[in-house]
């Protein structure tokens, strides 16, 4: 491209300048990245869950346990395949800064259910055969520097005191969106010294076939509607969603911010493309009268546009991809799975190029339109 | 043989409601192979005639023949590529692009043709030989003098070898012995390699130096023989 030359020492005029757009349409783009991976994280986490296991909660909400007899009468509802139930815990760690997700589970059927947790077998064995162990996600256990066969003490929240567990296991989701850094125990354990007499927070079913959900759920409620706990059943991918639109709600906000940011940097990016080209009046006029047409001089002023966003799109998608990904970065367990996705990608790609039209087009326009004669009275 | 020849042409400029008439009807002929010198008052329309032979500007009626083309006639982008082609323009200063160097900026009008790199170097270094700046190639204009600017200036109006050179007050902001400079050269142009100068001067002495004088003066013009203009610079 022998007009390379050309479009170089134009960039290089104000490099302070150029330097500058650049990095800002990178800052705007890695901020972009950023803000639509939160919301596709969420999307995904509510996405996730398998069209054959349904939750049942208590109807009256998620905070009201239902009794772990309920159990066997699910495992008796026609299509029911297996049953599990777990308990949030909420105890803190420490001095419970670095807050993580800990809930008692029925372990042997959880683990059953959810084969999405990988667990090495001897591990799983050891964690079965021990009533106050605990299985710690991968990202956990190394957050914290643990290893398997450490005494753990959470202080209780919920359940009030200190309570100590034997980490024997470590799982690895085999789906990013399952959490990696929540902690596991045995529901028997947490029954046994609480004394509460049964009670689970709430249920998980593996049914026979997805499309029967609905009316599994519905069988499943219309059991309970008269008994003193009544129940509220949908798939497990409606139950995770509802947690999903709780932070998605925040995401929303925060997006709406950030992209008003975003738009600011690029208008600020867009005046500085534009005013660097009308410093150069002149400068284009001598060029014309050398005999460059109006085309080649809007495709010129029109490619140094593109030079600045491309290479701050390229800087700075590229690097909320890597940056993410090296650091396995996920919000302190709040978005499992944080990865700048391809659309997201494309999509900072398609505001890079808009942005070159935008800052682009009314220079080039100037730069093709200029009269000669009169822009070279001016300066003279 | 005439290589520009000026038909009729009338040319005028609106400015609001006023209408500023620079030439009502010029007529005129520029030989092949001359050095004329263009002089007048100024707002006579010196730069206005150079623009309209070089197709910057359009008359408002009449034609404009420059080597058989009808310049007046072209649209934008053919008169770029005929620019680009037979003509070379020099102004009084601002000519270079500040951020490109000497050799860059002759190089310019050789981008807009097929010559590949190699050949494009040999053009760039013989035109600035001929204006004898060979050792200036990686200077910016900021390094040069006003003078030697000038020179890259004339380097670049002939490196794509166009046969007509227009310069609009190329001495305007020398001083006296740059000046000679600039003016000798345009000479040597003109004696060896044939070029067809057109020079617009204030400079009596500078006018001396072509062949032909040409005094402008509300739109005709005044043929000057050479002696009488000696006369009339020595009287004044
Ligand atoms: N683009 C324009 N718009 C309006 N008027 C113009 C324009 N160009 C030239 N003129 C007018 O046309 C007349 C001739 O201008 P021109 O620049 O050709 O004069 P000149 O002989 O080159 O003068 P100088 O010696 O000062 O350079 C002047 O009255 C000028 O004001
Ligand atoms: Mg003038």
């Amino acid at each position: 491209m022998k007009f390379w030359t050309l479009l170089r020492a134009n960039l290089g005029r104000h490099k302070r300048r150029t330097l500058l757009t650049v990095t800002s349409v990178a800052l705007a783009l890695f901020l972009f990245a950023s803000l639509r991976t939160v919301i596709t994280t969420l999307r995904a986490a509510s996405e996730f869950g398998s069209a054959r296991r349904l939750v049942s909660t208590n109807a009256s909400g998620l905070i009201f346990p239902l009794p772990v007899a309920y159990a066997n009468r699910l495992q008796a509802v026609p299509g029911v395949e297996k049953v599990t139930w777990a308990n949030w815990f909420g105890g803190q760690y420490g001095d419970g800064k670095r807050f993580f997700a800990n809930f008692a589970v029925d372990a042997r059927t959880y683990l059953d259910l959810y084969p999405e947790m990988s667990v090495p077998a001897d591990q799983r064995e050891a964690f079965l055969q021990d009533r106050s162990g605990a299985l710690i996600g991968s990202r956990l256990i190394d957050l914290f520097g643990w290893k398997v066969g450490q005494n753990v003490t959470l202080r209780g929240t919920i359940f009030p005191g200190d309570w100590t567990f034997t980490i024997r296991g470590v799982y690895t989701p085999t789906d990013p969106v399952i959490n990696d850094d929540a902690m596991m125990f045995h529901w028997e354990y947490l029954d046994e010294r609480t004394g509460r007499g049964g009670l689970a927070g709430w249920y998980i079913m593996q049914i026979d076939r997805p499309e029967n959900g609905p009316q599994i759920a519905k069988a499943i409620d219309d059991l309970f509607r008269n008994s003193s706990a009544p129940t509220k059943t949908g798939t497990e991918q409606a139950f995770n969603a509802s947690f999903a639109t709780m932070w998605g709600n925040v995401g929303l906000l925060m997006n709406t911010i950030g992209m008003a940011v975003v738009f600011a940097i690029l208008l600020v990016a867009a005046n500085a493309m534009m005013m660097s080209a009308r410093e150069r009046t002149r400068e284009l006029a001598v060029l014309k009268t050398i005999g460059f047409s109006d085309r080649r001089l809007f495709g010129l002023v029109m490619l140094e546009a593109g030079i600045i966003t491309i290479s701050g799109a390229v800087i700075g998608l590229g690097a909320a991809k890597i940056l993410y990904r090296a650091t396995n970065f996920n919000a302190a367990g709040f978005l499992p799975g944080f990865d700048v996705t391809v659309p997201t990608l494309g999509l900072g790609g398609a505001i890079a190029l808009l942005l070159m039209l935008a800052s682009g087009i009314v220079p080039a326009l100037r730069a093709a339109r200029l009269p000669v004669v009169a822009a070279l009275r001016n300066v003279e | 043989m005439a290589l520009v020849e000026i038909r009729n042409v009338h040319k005028s400029f609106r400015r609001d409601a006023e209408r500023i008439d620079v030439f009502s009807g010029l007529s005129m002929d520029i030989e092949q192979g001359s050095f004329t010198a263009l002089m007048g008052p100024s707002g006579s329309g010196k730069s206005t005639l150079l623009n309209l032979i070089a197709g910057l500007d359009q008359p408002t009626s009449g034609t404009v023949r420059v080597g058989g083309a009808e310049v007046s006639a072209m649209t934008p982008a053919q008169l770029a590529e005929w620019r680009s082609r037979n003509v070379g323009f020099v102004f009084q200063q601002f000519n270079l692009l500040p951020v490109l160097t000497a050799f860059q900026n002759v190089e310019l009008p050789l981008l807009l043709t097929r010559l590949s790199k190699k050949e494009r170097d040999e053009r760039v270094r013989i035109a600035l030989g001929v204006v004898g700046l060979d050792d200036r190639l990686q200077h910016y204009p900021r390094q040069l003098s006003g003078g030697q600017e000038q020179r890259v200036a004339i380097a670049r109006a002939i490196v794509a070898d166009p046969t007509l050179v227009l310069l609009d007050e190329p001495t305007g902001q020398l001083d006296a012995r740059s000046s000679q400079e600039v003016l000798s050269l345009l000479g040597r142009l003109n004696d060896e390699f044939n070029k067809t100068i057109i020079i617009v001067t204030h400079d009596p002495h500078a006018a001396e130096r072509a062949k032909r004088q040409l005094h402008l003066d509300k739109g005709t013009f005044v043929e000057q023989a050479r002696t009488a203009g000696t006369a009339a610079g020595a009287v004044g």
